[in-house]
């Protein structure tokens, strides 16, 4: 590549081909965040009135059974899909990984730039799903055929055909960028970039990327086959059936075969979304406790094998499903397996705190909310990935608890803990601190708030997905107290959700300025000659990057951090690790 | 800027306190098991305890690095210990026996739950939205064929009427299904329409009902008393109220029940003779699953219930007050939206009867009232 005159002509100057049609890799990580953002917003008011239901059953008339399942199935659909994933692969991957290795940017641009554009499409697609006629799908976001396109199940005209082509255009647009995050890692690290010396942000979301690329098909395929039956009338899902008394005219079908197809897509993106995070996560720790990643390799390998075996362990969501139950000893067997790496994870985590010089920053407070909610949801993960000992506990409130600690709150615990650390490169200014706290401290005790009593209710046989519960004698009234309690917390942490996007806003203008390395961090992206990086990230040299990204209380050295392109000067042995 | 912020270790160290606190005080805990599979508690319970160790231990270990290497001074230095081999095989190792300790007796009483004991008699579960029909097989002990295909109004389970076990066979549609207790059954499951999943807390197993296929499990009934029936699969808007009961009780009481329950023989007898027009809504009405949100014996339901409907005056969510007659009911089955009954959702399905169904099943919800004779202008055919 070479270099340009000068880094301020390097990219285009009009409004509208810097921001809006840009290519620049920085610009399109914005336009993800803040779409994720705003249709994650939407996410979060549809789980306020699903609990409001919940909690106080009848208080809102116009939440009805119907409305109560269309809520619940956008609520996880988007949760999962258009703010999770795509925060993670296209905000923050689109952000970080040219900045992280020292590239100018994305090695195919216009793709990227393309990736955004079919994303935002899905985003219309499925907000345009609430107003077709019958409404949105409430099909629950697993979408389980039959009944996800037959009528007894809301927004099965419409609803769920605006889903599907919404999944399968998010697909599409995934697919671009994961082609793109991948081949860039692969081929434009700058000098002295080896693999073995990339931080563990850009691991996580390399393999996270490189998932993508063979999970999603499954979901892109399953959601064509499903389209195909819907409105062509074939039978991929679909068996001999009588719906409502009437004969739908399908035969030979496999209901279960889609269940396998959604989840061969849906265990791998539990760690599409997780990989990312345990990646970050381990940057912010190190970097706020002023010391190198504990077992650097031992990661690296920790997060490989934490995405091959879930590719093999996806039936494991599936124990009750009516497959041939011998699955049942394979699928719990590799599933405990995958429990070794994440366990590793976990204690280099904390032991990367041990002897540390811990600075309890906004970042490094949210890290340890994510070890905490990630341990108890990885934990409980080890109860239903048991295979005997799920048969009581699925499709309970246990599991709702389970994947809300494990893929809901802990990633987003890190997804806090990053927009606090990288904020003031992005935006040269740092977040509000006191409106920090007040985030943290109400996001992570409610955290426990919410779901830690959910795993009780789920023990005592409370089912999921229902509307209401009435007179059950296994359920005791204090079940409504709790669950009463439950929403009260999930209502006001959900309200300091709110104050975090004032405070996004808020400091854009009136934060305190950052200088130019605010964390003192070792990795490329806070080296860059402009703070925030313009277009080009280096102008007119690209980096040379001499060690790892985590010499940090290197001994023998003044400072308390190397930055990766500083040279090497007589540091003995201990070099060669790195 | 020495002690800010530490809190968080304190509330690392409550948060640890509270969840122990709230296990020891919870009034919501596991369900009294009625089936041999009360011994999945145990493993439950053992997953709990290696768990919780994990879960404790390390909270607070965290907990203690945040106040012991917080920092204090801007000369505090950290470790620079980029790896220990030796520290991370052995908690590799110990993470892995720990894991082991979990699995391998998990898998053990797995394998007696895919393995059928012998003396298992068989017992059938139908599902359709939103409720639980039963078969149990006859005095030859067998089930006998089924097949969607052969599904209409007179045969609602679909059996095979040349199949000499289904004449036998015992119907009860609609629940509710008695068990004698100490005796092993193993279910088997179908579906009319969607996924469903039945589902007794107390028994503690569950399994998925599939439409195209048979799936099984089994259990033996350990005590005696009545237990809810639910659906724990996702199946439609009706899914929270698709429920049923089961009552296991002394195999003298259960023999007595059962002699009273119709055989499909008998349902085929009863059905060659020709049906009135109410006997054929009745019918109609439990085949189309109107019976699992509408009730008939005036207890509430998700739908406006049939005892003493027809006559009465409702008021719509519009404010406007109908007259229940022929025509609204018409109406109110093959367009069911267009005219909600204040207190009610509009969740109902439109039902696509011919013209001699919705006959048939006004004539039943009209038998259902004793205002059945209000002024018509259109008299019943």
């Amino acid at each position: 590549m070479t270099a340009p005159d000068t880094h301020s002509t390097y990219g285009p100057q009009s409004f509208w081909w810097k921001y809006i049609w840009s290519q620049d890799h920085k610009v399109i990580a914005i336009q993800y965040f803040i779409t994720s953002l705003a249709i994650g917003l939407v996410a979060l008011v549809l789980s306020w009135l699903m609990r409001i239901q919940i909690g106080f059953p009848g208080a809102l008339e116009f939440i009805d059974a119907n409305a109560y399942y269309q809520f619940l199935t956008m609520h996880g659909m988007i949760m999962v899909i258009y703010l999770l994933t795509a925060m993670f692969l296209g905000g923050f991957g689109n952000y970080l990984i040219p900045l992280m290795i020292g590239a100018r940017d994305m090695v195919f641009p216009f793709l990227n730039m393309l990736s955004y554009w079919l994303y935002l499409l899905a985003v219309i697609i499925l907000v345009c799903g609430f107003f077709v006629p019958g409404g949105s799908t409430g099909a629950g976001w697993t979408l389980y055929p039959p009944q996800a396109i037959l009528p007894g199940t809301p927004g099965s005209d419409w609803g769920i055909i605006f889903m599907l082509v919404s999944l399968v255009t998010f697909v599409i647009a995934a697919t671009m960028g994961g082609l793109n995050y991948v081949t860039t890692v692969l081929q434009a690290r700058t000098r002295g970039m080896t693999l073995m010396r990339m931080p563990l942000t850009v691991w996580g979301i390399f393999i996270a990327s490189l998932m993508a690329l063979l999970a999603f098909p499954a979901l892109f395929v399953s959601g064509l086959m499903m389209l195909s039956d819907k409105i062509l009338g074939s039978s991929f899902f679909m068996p001999a059936i009588i719906s409502m008394g009437q004969d739908p005219g399908y035969s030979g079908g496999s209901p279960i075969l889609f269940q396998h197809l959604f989840w061969f897509f849906g265990h791998p993106e539990v760690y599409i979304v997780a990989l990312p995070a345990f990646g970050i996560v381990s940057d912010l720790i190190s970097c706020h406790a002023r010391k190198g990643i504990f077992g650097y390799r031992m990661m690296v390998w920790a997060i490989v094998s934490i995405a091959a075996l879930s590719f093999i362990v996806w039936a494991h969501h599936m124990y009750v499903s009516g497959m041939n139950p011998l699955f049942g000893f394979f699928f719990a067997t590799t599933t405990l397996i995958i429990a070794v790496p994440t366990a590793i994870k976990v204690y280099n985590w904390t032991l990367t705190l041990w002897q540390g010089d811990i600075h309890l920053t906004l970042p490094m407070l949210f890290s340890v909310a994510f070890i905490s909610t990630f341990l108890i949801g990885g934990l409980t993960g080890l109860f239903l990935g048991n295979v005997i000992v799920d048969l009581p506990l699925s499709d309970t409130y246990f599991v709702v608890a389970h994947f809300h600690m494990v893929m809901g709150m802990a990633p987003v615990m890190v997804v806090f803990g990053a927009i606090y650390h990288w904020y003031p490169m992005v935006t040269g200014r740092l977040l509000n601190t006191t409106l920090g706290h007040w985030h943290f401290w109400v996001t992570f005790i409610g955290s426990y708030a919410i779901y830690f009593p959910m795993h009780y209710l789920g023990i005592l046989g409370m089912p999921r997905r229902y509307y209401a519960y009435e007179d059950y004698s296994f359920i005791p009234p204090s079940a409504q107290d709790l669950n009463a309690f439950i929403t009260v917390a999930a209502l006001i942490v959900g309200f300091f959700q709110l104050l975090f996007l004032f405070n996004l806003i808020y400091s854009f203008f009136r934060g305190e300025k950052a200088s130019a390395n605010p964390w003192r961090a070792t990795s490329l992206e806070w080296q860059t000659p402009d703070i925030p990086p313009t277009h080009g990230n280096w102008g007119a040299q690209q980096p040379t990057v001499y060690r790892w990204a985590y010499d940090f209380n290197v001994p023998g050295h003044s400072s308390d951090f190397i930055p990766q392109n500083t040279p090497v000067m007589n540091e003995g042995k201990d070099h060669e690790i790195r | 800027m020495t002690n800010k912020h530490m809190e968080i270790a304190l509330v690392l160290v409550l948060i640890v306190v509270a969840t122990v606190i709230f296990h020891w005080l919870s009034p919501w805990w596991l369900t009294e098991p009625a089936s041999n599979w009360g011994e999945i508690d145990a493993m439950l319970i053992a997953t709990l305890v290696i768990t919780s160790f994990f879960f404790i231990t390390i909270n607070l270990f965290i907990a203690y690095c945040l106040w012991r290497f917080r920092h204090k001074s801007d000369d505090q230095r950290a470790a620079f210990q980029p790896e220990n081999k030796k520290l991370e095989w052995a908690l590799t190792l110990f993470t892995t026996v720990g894991i082991s300790a979990m699995l391998a007796p998990g898998l053990w009483v797995y394998s007696d739950f895919v393995t059928v004991p012998k003396e298992a008699s068989p017992i059938e579960v139908v599902g359709q939205q939103w409720q639980w029909s039963y078969r149990l097989p006859g005095k030859d002990g067998q089930l006998g064929k089924s097949d969607i295909s052969l599904i209409n109004a007179k045969n609602p389970l679909g059996l095979d009427s040349q199949d000499k076990h289904a004449l036998d066979d015992i119907l009860i549609l609609n629940g509710p299904l008695m068990l004698p207790v100490h005796e092993t059954v193993q279910v088997f499951l179908r579906s009319k329409d969607v996924l469903h999943d039945f589902y007794v807390p107390e028994f503690r197993v569950k399994m998925d009902l599939v439409p195209g296929l048979v799936s099984s499990f089994w259990f033996t009934p350990t005590r005696t008393g009545s237990f809810d029936v639910l659906c724990a699969e996702l199946c439609g808007v009706g899914h929270y109220n698709m429920r049923s009961k089961i009552t296991i009780t002394s195999p003298d009481n259960y023999q007595s029940w059962l002699a009273t329950q119709p055989t499909f023989q008998r349902l085929l007898n009863q059905q060659s003779r020709s049906l009135n027009q109410v006997e054929q809504g009745k019918e109609l009405a439990q085949q189309q699953g109107c019976l699992a949100c509408h009730s008939v014996d005036g207890s509430a339901s998700v739908g406006p219930g049939w005892l003493n409907l027809y006559g009465k005056q409702e008021e719509l969510t519009t404010g406007e007050v109908v007259q229940v007659d022929d025509d609204y009911l018409k109406r109110a089955i093959t367009a069911p939206n267009t005219q909600i009954v204040t207190g009610f959702a509009a969740i109902m399905p439109a039902m696509p009867l011919d013209e001699k169904q919705l006959t048939a099943i006004i004539a039943y919800i009209k038998s259902l009232s004793d205002k059945s004779d209000i002024q018509q202008d259109k008299e019943v055919p």
